[in-house]
């Protein structure tokens, strides 16, 4: 899957980083340029706009269109396909594994901004000091995320198979019942969680430890002459001046909570209490059943949710590198 | 007197340091333990497991379910699809971003500010949300003969492709435009003067330069191109055409009484990312931070 990557890029935080870019814009500084480089520069931006427009807004747009229709994939669309807002209707009212899949995802990301995401913070705290070994421990919380999710999947599913791991250690001393992690529908949410913010964490620890890097360490130093104990330092002083990352990190939190598909389509392809936002729309779209109209309704959901992150993102981008 | 002092203070400090080295130890146990699991399942026999179950001292240890995953699995087979789309994939990535990039931090418009951020936005947006309509169109655009043998995009090896570098494209332009900024402008004024056209002043001055930047992000690529199951589980109908990811979720059906062997196989799917970390570790790190630390 399109990784857990979404962006490791931030604008740096505090003091250290502050008005970046403004290349000075003298006025006139293109007449330099021949035509030829006038249309070299064009196709060197032409091409992969043209490409993304094409292959990534095009298809945006067209799902927002195709989730008033009822289209089914097959042959042309006309004016009988058009449905209004019936699969919106449809989806609220009477679809019932959409309430469900959507409460999976606020628990997502609830599990994640709440338990995930902090542990990353900590850790990444933790390590920024001079301690030794703080680069040994660095290596082994991020060996995780370099792993495919298909290969997360199949290493968890050992951990929680009936005759794996778990159930083998809560079967020495007691006859208990097997637990089923993954079979339960009320319990395997939660096995995939842990698996999910076992990688997680480690992704939040890289990105937020580089970000404590470039605070100013003289900060550090006049918090510490002013009698700060080292918890002190991080809430009033760090974490401030940190804002810029820490934006970044709520937004690949929301975005990782909003995408997170692989691991429930490895484990029983996003069905039986494993049901996503996203395993809705390539299970009514594309594997078993073609309604294309109906599952687009479900993308245009995912997509409004997702707005919000994104804009986010960019106004934080627009702001360093706007002026 | 000050030593006096400062005993208490320095004993509560090392008690502090003990503690925490025994979350940190703990917690890395932890992290290991899932992968060590794995390791010790994929290096007993089925037939021990069996009897024993998998929660009991081995009576052997042994590689052979590595050997009879790669072969019957036909591993190398699948390693070969992954390395046919995540190679291009990756340089025509960086080769693209590269350029957008350079034309953007090159000459300053409105219009650039909207560019960068419809870059980016592309790359945070859930692929889920595209996936329909582009099922549609993968079936729709004909392709000539030799990069498609059925005519379309969908279920080949180019159409895999695209999408990754269309995908990866925002986050790379996001980064390369960011480092680019960091060189001093005068190189590009110089070049001009000194008469070489646009696209010289790239290859030439700019993107060695760059040299750097493209090494962390090409590694990070590779890894995220690599790891990738979502598009080729979607986009790529024909099993045997599929990478090593999405052909271990076929290997399921084939072994899904041989759990040992399915391990072994998970780990075999992992070792190429793990042995890129390993050896090009800074390189990873610096890739992910690097928009981060402005280059």
């Amino acid at each position: 899957m399109p990784d857990p990557q979404v962006l490791g890029s931030a604008p740096a935080p505090g003091p250290t980083g502050a008005g970046v870019v403004t290349s000075g814009g003298r006025k006139g500084r293109y007449s330099i340029l021949t035509r030829r480089d006038k249309i070299a520069l064009g196709l060197m931006v032409g091409i992969p706009t043209a490409l993304t427009t094409f292959f990534i807004w095009l298809p945006t747009f067209a799902s927002i269109l195709l989730s008033f229709t009822d289209y089914q994939g097959i042959g042309g669309i006309t004016a009988k396909n058009v449905v209004g807002l019936k699969n919106y209707i449809f989806l609220f009212t009477e679809y019932t594994l959409f309430w469900p899949a959507l409460i999976h995802n606020v628990l997502w990301l609830a599990f994640f901004i709440l338990i995930a995401t902090p542990l990353g913070i900590l850790l990444a705290v933790l390590l920024d000091r001079e301690i030794r070994g703080s680069r040994f421990y660095q290596n082994v919380f991020y060996f995780p995320v370099v792993l495919s999710l298909a290969v997360v999947g199949f290493i968890w599913e050992l951990q929680y198979a009936p005759d794996g791991f778990i159930d083998s250690v809560l079967h020495l001393n007691t006859q208990a019942n097997t637990i089923d992690f993954l079979g339960n529908r009320s319990l395997n949410i939660w096995a995939v969680l842990v698996a999910a913010s076992w990688r997680h964490i480690g992704y939040i620890m890289v990105l937020y430890l580089a970000g404590l890097k470039s605070v100013d360490p003289t900060l550090r130093e006049a918090s510490a002459i002013d009698g700060a104990s080292e918890r002190q330092t991080f809430l009033r002083v760090i974490f401030p001046v940190m804002a810029p990352i820490n934006v970044i990190i709520v937004v690949v939190t929301v975005i990782e909570s909003l995408r997170a598909f692989d691991l429930a389509f490895i484990i029983n392809q996003g069905t039986n209490g494993l049901e996503l936002l996203s395993t809705l729309i390539t299970n009514n779209s594309i594997s078993e059943a073609s309604l294309v109209g109906f599952g687009s309704s479900i993308a245009v959901v995912l997509l409004v949710i997702s707005l919000i992150p994104i804009i986010l993102y960019l106004s934080r981008v627009m702001r360093s590198t706007g002026e | 007197m000050t030593t006096i002092a400062a005993l208490p203070k320095r004993r509560r400090i090392k008690r502090g340091r003990i503690a925490l080295h025994a979350f940190l130890i703990t917690m890395s146990l932890i992290w290991i333990f899932p992968l060590v699991w794995a390791f010790f399942t994929a290096m007993r026999p089925l037939s021990d497991t069996i009897v024993h179950g998998y929660w009991s001292w081995p009576q052997t240890l042994n590689f052979q379910n590595f050997i009879d995953g790669w072969n019957n699995a036909n591993l190398g087979y699948y390693y070969l699809n992954t390395l046919i789309v995540t190679v291009p994939a990756v340089l025509i990535t960086l080769f693209l971003a590269s350029l957008v990039a350079f034309a953007l931090t090159r000459v300053r418009s409105r219009i650039n500010l909207f560019l960068l951020m419809m870059f980016t936005a592309g790359n945070l947006l859930p692929p889920q949300v595209i996936i329909v309509p582009l099922y549609t169109i993968y079936n729709a655009i004909p392709i000539a003969k030799p990069f498609s043998d059925n005519g379309r995009l969908y279920d080949q090896y180019i159409g895999i492709i695209l999408i990754h570098i269309v995908f990866q494209l925002g986050f790379c332009v996001f980064v390369l435009s960011n480092y680019m900024r960091t060189l001093p402008k005068e190189l590009n004024e110089a070049a001009l003067v000194d008469g070489a056209s646009i696209f010289r002043t790239y290859r030439s001055i700019i993107l060695p330069l760059c040299t750097p930047a493209l090494a962390a992000l090409g590694t990070l690529e590779f890894t995220f191109i690599y790891n990738d199951f979502f598009w080729a589980l979607l986009l790529m109908f024909t099993g045997s055409k599929r990478p090593i990811t999405a052909a271990l979720n076929d290997l399921r059906g084939q072994f899904f009484t041989n759990e040992n062997i399915l391990a072994a196989a998970a780990l075999m799917v992992a070792i190429p990312t793990i042995v890129v970390y390993i050896a090009l570790q800074r390189q990873f790190i610096r890739g992910l931070t690097l928009g981060s630390t402005k280059g």
